[in-house]
């Protein structure tokens, strides 16, 4: 039986840790993921889990613990945001290429500078070519059904792959919400025992993690590496659907919403969907045709079914929140667009940035970008490209 | 997941190599000739040894093999020409000459 609470999004990943009871967590407090380590060390201080919390110095080392308890046959984990996941950056390229299912709480907010503590998708971004299957979430809801879902997705023998469960900083992690909790039991059967069938700490069956590798090998892992990640692609489909089953609550590699005959397509990954659904909502009351693609899983990127999924479509709206500093656009700006091409789905786009280091995106805001577009294609009115919302100007 | 490392050289397929290249034996590192990255190499005196096998103690590699509180000579093989042996050695019977 599911019960009903509210919790703010860090205290559903906390608790969502809680249940599933993993082996080993490795943290070192950074604004907003701090609430998780705490959270999980009262759990532990209280006798509700007995996870072995380390407390590090550093991310790195953070990361670094992860990777070693996981390699030594634990199931691991750690959470941390912004410059805690910079300063990640090496460990975390390391997790992927030992193929190491651990998992990051990550929570998502501005990499600096200028210094600031608030929501934006940077550091996520930032990291999204390190290998890691990345997952994000719209609200607390969400944050708490991915982070349950994702070691099922990671120790999948035809992963093996490190993955990021993301949700908003402060918007999401802070905020209560009503939440929908699984029975602990239910959670403990879903995401099961970890088994590995390699593991350091193994007597008799010696192994080497991570080897120097020569030119003629180095290659050839890296393509296997890649091979996994888009296997990935139909495991997360296939757990999710395990998913639903348990719980009822359904999952995609994205969602759609509004989208059946939509005619303006807005693209946009995290909280500011919930914002845009809204808009979509009093848009579609004066006929207008607009709809709401939400990305969950940016990595693997699916690339050919949100080219599908957009085919019908006049025009897209691509919202970035963050910057990309390649002088065009964003990182959705650039994957979107290169993926319409190589499907062959030709529709106008613009990327737009918003959200920067917290800056607040109104459902007027959004309403005023699908008017856009639609202003665009109907009186072929011009749309400047990587467009700034809400800047003062 | 289990592979034969033996089985496994540079013409093996991707698809065939091990995950993450992981090395599912234990030892393999002797198979590594880390002497080749020798620029001094260690040379014995053998008249001038007592030994008091603290060279085959300090060596970080363990090159100076030890068989029946013995030193045999240098694995040349493995050792990278660190000189901790020489600088140890307490009779300098152990020199570092240029080269390999």
């Amino acid at each position: 039986m599911a019960r009903r609470d509210r919790m703010s999004g860090n205290e559903a990943v906390s608790y969502a840790i809680c249940q599933i009871n993993p082996d080993v967590m490795p943290a070192f407090p950074i604004t907003p993921s701090t609430e998780i380590p705490q959270m999980v060390s009262n759990y532990i201080a209280n006798g509700q889990m007995d996870t072995e919390f380390i407390p590090v110095e550093s991310e790195h080392s953070s990361m670094s613990a992860a990777i070693g308890a996981e390699a030594a046959g634990c199931r691991s984990l750690t959470a941390t945001s912004s410059a805690g996941l910079a300063l990640m950056w090496e460990e975390l390229l390391l997790a992927a290429s030992n193929r190491m299912p651990l998992a990051l709480a990550l929570v998502n907010r501005t990499l600096s500078g200028p210094i600031n503590i608030n929501c934006d998708h940077s550091d996520g971004m930032g990291a999204r070519d390190t290998g890691w299957i990345q997952i994000y979430a719209e609200n607390n809801q969400e944050a708490y059904d991915n982070f349950i879902q994702a070691y099922p997705i990671a120790e999948d023998a035809r992963v093996h792959l490190p993955i990021m469960i993301c949700q908003d900083g402060f918007i999401t992690s802070h905020a209560v919400e009503n939440i929908e909790l699984l029975e602990t039991e239910d959670v403990k059967n879903f995401v099961g025992e970890y088994e590995p069938e390699e593991f350091l700490l193994n007597p008799g069956k010696p192994i080497a993690v991570g080897p120097y590798s020569v030119v003629s090998y180095a290659m050839e892992a890296k393509k296997n590496q890649e091979d996994a990640l888009e296997a990935s692609k139909e495991v997360i489909l296939e757990v999710a659907k395990k998913f639903e089953a348990m719980s009822g609550r359904s999952y995609g590699l994205f969602e759609e919403y509004r989208m059946e005959d939509a005619e303006y397509a807005m693209v946009i990954i995290g909280s500011a969907a919930g914002t845009a659904k809204e808009a979509v909502d009093l848009l579609r009351e004066q006929g207008k045709k607009v709809g709401l693609l939400k990305i969950r899983v940016f990595r693997p990127f699916p690339e050919k079914e949100i080219a599908n999924a957009l085919s019908g479509c006049k025009a897209v709206a691509i919202m970035d929140r963050c910057e990309s500093y390649n002088g065009n656009c964003g990182p959705l700006g650039m994957e979107i667009p290169a993926g319409l091409y190589r499907n062959k789905v030709f529709l106008e786009s613009v990327n737009y940035i918003y959200g920067l280091s917290g800056r607040d995106f109104t459902v007027e805001d959004a309403k005023g970008v699908f008017l856009e577009i639609e202003d665009m294609v109907v009186n072929g009115t011009e749309v400047k490209q990587h467009r700034y919302i809400g800047l003062r100007k | 997941m289990r592979t034969d490392v033996n089985k496994i050289n540079e013409n093996t397929p991707h698809q065939d190599l091990t995950e993450g290249l992981m090395i599912f034996a234990g030892g393999t590192s002797k198979d590594f000739l880390t002497g080749e990255w020798r620029t001094k190499t260690p040379i014995v005196h053998e008249d001038l040894c007592r030994q008091c096998l603290i060279c085959a103690q300090v060596c970080p590699d363990s090159c100076i093999p030890v068989k029946n509180s013995k030193r045999l000579n240098v694995d040349y093989n493995h050792c990278k020409g660190c000189g901790i042996c020489a600088h140890s050695c307490p009779f300098e019977a152990i020199e570092m000459k240029e080269g390999r």
